[in-house]
């Protein structure tokens, strides 16, 4: 059982850490703020969770010790993420900067 | 154009809750875990600092309509009246005593006089933390 629980929570972080890693190279490669942060928020968000929900397993199964601060943390972190990405994206589109050259659709121009 | 913050509003309504819950959580396990007086009054002091950039200063002052400056003078009161007990009880300043009690629900806790020291700190430092943002973001 211990073994099975070690190598899944094992599984959780290495995928958390993929997912930064991806997150990571978005944040370099993509062309604009917008994008960018399309990668910074999202796939990051999901990384940490992936952590947590592994750290969780693996000090619940092998020390018998229920985290509750983990659970709150990856519930926070659900909520408030995405929201951080929005806010930094709205501040950065009413601020003026510019989209990639090849985007074809801006919805809010008109309220601009 | 007209600024809308209806998801930051909406989103600052429940995370508040939760900074304040967990304020309350480091704040009570102080002795036996990490965290105590001051981490909690900080964690406090962000809750309100949240609600203050999600809403204006108006609206954060009608919710909770708390004197700082007072609030400093009570977390010192009860500070300094814990380390006077002793002087009333015949035994050295800052002479702690515990008991262990049994409660229906809650178990076997120990009531500690610390604690009563560790409220007057986080009191001192949610006012002093409030007092700083509110002064500097009051002043145009």
């Amino acid at each position: 059982m211990i073994e099975i629980v070690e190598i899944l929570s094992a599984g959780f972080i290495l995928i958390g850490v993929f997912l930064f890693l991806v997150s990571a190279f978005g944040v370099i490669r993509l062309p604009d703020v917008y994008t960018r942060n399309h990668a910074a928020s999202k796939s990051s968000t999901l990384g940490i969770m992936f952590i947590l929900i592994g750290t969780l397993l693996y000090f619940y199964y092998k020390h018998s010790h229920f985290d509750f601060r983990v659970v709150l943390a990856i519930f926070f972190i659900f909520m408030t993420s995405p929201v951080a990405g929005h806010l930094i994206n709205r501040s950065a589109y009413h601020s003026g900067v510019k989209m990639w050259d090849k985007s074809v659709q801006d919805d809010l121009k008109k309220n601009r | 154009m007209k600024q809308n913050d209806l998801i930051l509003q909406t989103v600052t309504k429940v995370a508040a809750f939760v900074i304040l819950l967990f304020a309350v959580a480091i704040f009570l396990g102080g002795h036996y875990s990490p965290g105590g007086g001051f981490v909690g009054g900080l964690m406090t002091s962000a809750a309100i600092v949240l609600l203050l950039l999600a809403y204006d200063i108006k609206t954060v002052t009608k919710i909770l309509p708390i004197d700082y400056k007072l609030m400093i003078g009570l977390g010192l009161f009860i500070s300094s009246l814990t380390v006077a007990g002793g002087l009333v009880f015949g035994v050295p300043l800052m002479t702690h005593v515990y008991r262990y009690i049994d409660l229906p629900i809650l178990g076997h806790i120990s009531l500690h006089t610390a604690v009563l020291f560790d409220l007057g700190v986080y009191l001192v430092v949610v006012g002093v933390t409030m007092t700083i943002i509110q002064t500097i973001g009051e002043s145009e």
